[in-house]
């Protein structure tokens, strides 16, 4: 159990890390140290996510209207599955939009 | 039996008596297939994320039932034909439930395993491999 979420953040930083660099060139790039993101479904004991919560589900939706990935929110595999249908069942009743612009 | 959440939306133009006629006129039709009627959730008017059809805003309302998935199928072909009704969707819930209450479970037992024995947990895996090593080795799904 305690090793497991360290390992997908390490998974995580690894992948901001290329982003930079391609920037930066080899070597003399900064490295940048990011607060460590924490899935807030896990800090919140979260088993069920209802897609008729439309205020919390909207807060993971940036102003396109799309899903904000994992890498970006932080969320566990499981939850951002959860998140991820719940989404897609409030698109469909018209409590969030397909798009937004 | 299964759960399901039969969610509809209803046009803003229906007057508020026809509306709670509709309410118990599709619980009428889901009672009488066989389903048992939990919850009625009446969320009342709220705004549309997308226009459907021409409307803005409808009238959220939510079953939540248990049946065999027949009385779904009675209950959607009158959502249907209905008018009124603008949008429905049908979602199973035992499944997750079932799944979320595991989880709970889990996280419970958990809790007291980390609270009452740590030190016997960590002499485990220095036991030597015998046979029985399997056990308890359930799948690990992080939540």
């Amino acid at each position: 159990m305690s090793s497991e979420p360290r390992d997908r953040d390490r998974r995580d930083d690894r992948r901001d890390d290329r982003g930079g660099r391609q920037g930066g060139g080899q070597g003399g790039g900064r490295r940048f140290i990011r607060a460590r993101k924490s899935c807030r479904f896990c800090a919140d004991k979260v088993d069920y996510i209802d897609y008729k919560d439309g205020r919390l589900l909207g807060s993971y939706i940036p102003e396109r209207g799309k899903i904000l990935p994992r890498r970006i929110s932080g969320t566990c595999a499981p939850h951002q599955r959860m998140l991820a249908t719940a989404i897609k069942r409030a698109r469909n009743c018209a409590i969030l939009p397909f798009t937004l612009d | 039996m299964r759960v399901y959440e039969v969610l509809f939306i209803v046009a803003p133009n229906v007057e508020e008596s026809d509306v709670d006629n509709l309410v118990t006129q599709l619980s009428d039709v889901a009672t009488n297939q066989g389903a048992q009627i939990a919850k009625i959730d009446r969320m009342g008017r709220r705004r549309l994320a997308y226009p459907i059809g021409k409307f803005n805003d409808g009238y959220y309302v939510v079953f939540t039932l248990e049946g065999t998935g027949a009385e779904i199928a009675e209950l959607e072909r009158r959502m249907r034909v209905t008018d009124a009704v603008i949008r429905y969707i049908t979602i199973r819930i035992d499944e997750d439930l079932k799944r979320a209450e595991k989880f709970r479970v889990r996280r419970v037992a958990r809790a007291a395993a980390s609270a009452g024995s740590r030190r016997s947990r960590r002499r485990e895996p220095a036991l030597p491999i015998s046979d029985e090593v399997d056990e308890g080795d359930e799948e690990e799904d992080e939540i």
